[in-house]
């Protein structure tokens, strides 16, 4: 089986004046993370498709569901974790309880807050998850990065060329995320903060994907003003 | 829903605008997976159109010949993976006389309005006709060339005169190849005879019961009808021969689009009697038809597939510009454009 995750376990920190998670702000006429659900259920390869929320925020969750979407047997809101990977893991618990886990089933994993994504993006990232066990969407750095480890003088400049963003959709194969998460020492487990790098403190190969400029992580009230500028362009039929 | 649209926003220049869509609406919702080149997408593309036309039109998505597969109907009347053929002319009324093609009212596709180079495509019900089972897409996706030819050949078969033992077609591009080719399969007892410009290209016809080089036609060759599917100024010399080799009251069926006004023999045309029919574009009715000549004869389907010049995987805009320029340079048959982006 194929399953798609969507994160919407932030409680946001505050974006600006805006109290509420981020996920659940408008863009356009609906909540950013409407618009990331319909994406995926295009998408009929997943047989469930997860959305993580935080516990309070589960009931009205599935209210935005039934008022832009409507009822689908697909969509399933599950309560979130304290953090992305225990989030990532919930869904994953609930998937193991209510449909078993079977060594070919894979999850396709990915923000609530990146709207943008295309359909290639989700087909690549299903492709190479059944193919290889984990992927990672990722787009080549613009900027050149510059590591610093005490903030104040620079530690190194890696090679521009050899530099990524991640994005996501990041995609696993689900009984290899869910071993190699339990090899993880608490410690690891509390400074995680990507899921592939779960495989990678494992040794285990993350396949690239290409993802896109504008498949942005709505998180902050510019972040926002760019998206809704993006959709003002004329529209042709 | 925000749907990436692939625009052209000036000469050989894609960029990526994105709309809002919901899925609860009355659209149906296609993901295109195979579409096709045509040469109105490359006036265009390469900006051989008007100025002012371009800065009217642009920017906007190219191409309107492509099939894709329904992801989402919201009646449920189509089931989700159906393969399907995208209708691009959209027409905002219904009229009882005037065909929908004809209506000033209805937009269309790749011309002025946003053509199928999308990530979705959010279509009105009627705008959608199933493709069978086995119908190879790469040939599929140029169905809507071969409905302009349906469409007026359905036109030549309600107005020319019974008399129809040779059909002449001018052109030997691919207009001229999908016309003179349904011309023989409808019409069994017409000769199809071909003329065209250029040798290697009439070679392909391999189903005209004769072909002619265009300065080799015999003086005392006569036909009872012709079409002329040539188009640019050479629709002009195409349409001065016809009417040189055309029995008095025979009926010319024009499908050569000109971006230039052309003269026109006017005096021999009042002197044979002669009809001459435009025709343009297609509707739903003739994409319904051509699906049912497509599945009442496999041959056709085959005789199609040679025309196919290339396949062409995209995944990104730098793909798409790769896929227009290669287009310009291929000398004979479709660009077919395998949509992944």
């Amino acid at each position: 089986m194929i399953y798609a995750e969507i994160l919407a376990g932030g409680k946001g920190t505050r974006m600006g004046n805006i109290d509420m998670p981020k996920q659940y702000l408008t863009l356009k006429s609906k909540p950013i993370i409407i618009h990331t659900i319909e994406k995926f259920l295009l998408n009929q390869r997943f047989y469930k498709i997860l959305i993580v929320s935080p516990k309070e925020w589960i009931s009205y969750t599935n209210d935005i569901i039934n008022k832009f979407i409507g009822k689908d047997d697909r969509l399933v809101v599950v309560e979130g974790g304290a953090n992305r990977n225990e989030s990532i893991m919930n869904g994953i618990h609930f998937i193991e309880s209510e449909f078993g886990i079977n060594d070919e089933d894979i999850i396709v994993t990915h923000d609530s807050v990146r709207p943008f994504l295309t359909h290639r993006i989700i087909e690549e990232n299903i492709d190479n998850a059944l193919k290889y066990g984990a992927v990672d969407t990722v787009f080549q750095a613009i900027d050149t990065i510059v590591q610093s480890m005490d903030g104040k003088i620079i530690s190194d400049i890696p090679l521009r060329s050899s530099m990524y963003q991640g994005q996501t959709p990041q995609s696993f194969n689900i009984k290899k995320l869910i071993n190699n998460y339990m090899k993880l020492t608490d410690d690891q487990k509390s400074i995680l903060t990507d899921a592939c790098k779960i495989c990678l403190l494992q040794g285990d190969e993350v396949r690239l994907v290409q993802g896109e400029i504008f498949n942005i992580k709505i998180t902050t009230p510019y972040d926002l003003k760019i998206a809704n500028a993006l959709l003002d362009e004329k529209v042709l039929l | 829903m925000i749907s990436p649209v692939y625009r052209l926003v000036s000469p050989r220049r894609f960029e990526v605008a994105y709309q809002e869509y919901s899925l609860v609406s009355d659209k149906v919702i296609v993901r295109p997976t195979y579409l096709s080149i045509c040469a109105a997408d490359q006036r265009y593309y390469t900006g051989s159109r008007d100025k002012e036309i371009l800065e009217k039109k642009l920017p906007m998505a190219l191409i309107h010949e492509g099939i894709g597969k329904i992801v989402f109907d919201p009646n449920k009347e189509f089931p989700v993976g159906q393969l399907v053929a995208m209708v691009p002319n959209t027409p905002v009324e219904k009229d009882s006389v005037i065909a929908e093609n004809y209506l000033p009212s209805s937009k269309f596709r790749s011309s002025g309005y946003d053509g199928f180079m999308q990530d979705y495509v959010f279509l009105n019900r009627d705008r959608i006709v199933p493709l069978f089972e086995g119908i190879k897409p790469h040939v599929a996706a140029f169905m809507e060339l071969v409905s302009v030819s349906v469409h007026a050949i359905s036109r030549y078969n309600q107005k020319a005169h019974s008399r129809r033992e040779i059909v002449g077609v001018w052109g030997d591009g691919n207009l001229g190849f999908i016309t003179s080719l349904l011309l023989k399969k409808k019409f069994v007892d017409s000769k199809v005879i071909v003329f065209g410009k250029t040798s290697y290209k009439l070679d392909r016809f391999s189903f005209a019961d004769a072909v002619y080089l265009i300065d080799q036609i015999p003086e005392t060759l006569k036909i009872d009808h012709a079409f002329e599917c040539v188009g640019g100024m050479g629709s002009q010399y195409a349409l001065d021969q016809i009417i040189d080799h055309i029995h008095p009251e025979g009926t010319i069926a024009l499908l050569g689009v000109s971006e230039n006004y052309i003269e026109t023999n006017t005096r021999m045309i009042l002197e044979k009697g002669l009809t001459l029919i435009g025709s343009s574009r297609s509707g739903r009715k003739d994409f319904v038809e051509t699906v049912n000549i497509l599945r009442k004869y496999p041959d056709i389907l085959d005789y199609l597939e040679t025309l196919v010049s290339s396949v062409n995987e995209v995944t990104t805009i730098q793909d798409i510009i790769n896929v227009f320029e290669k287009d310009l340079t291929k000398s004979w048959g479709k660009t077919i454009i395998k949509w992944n982006i």
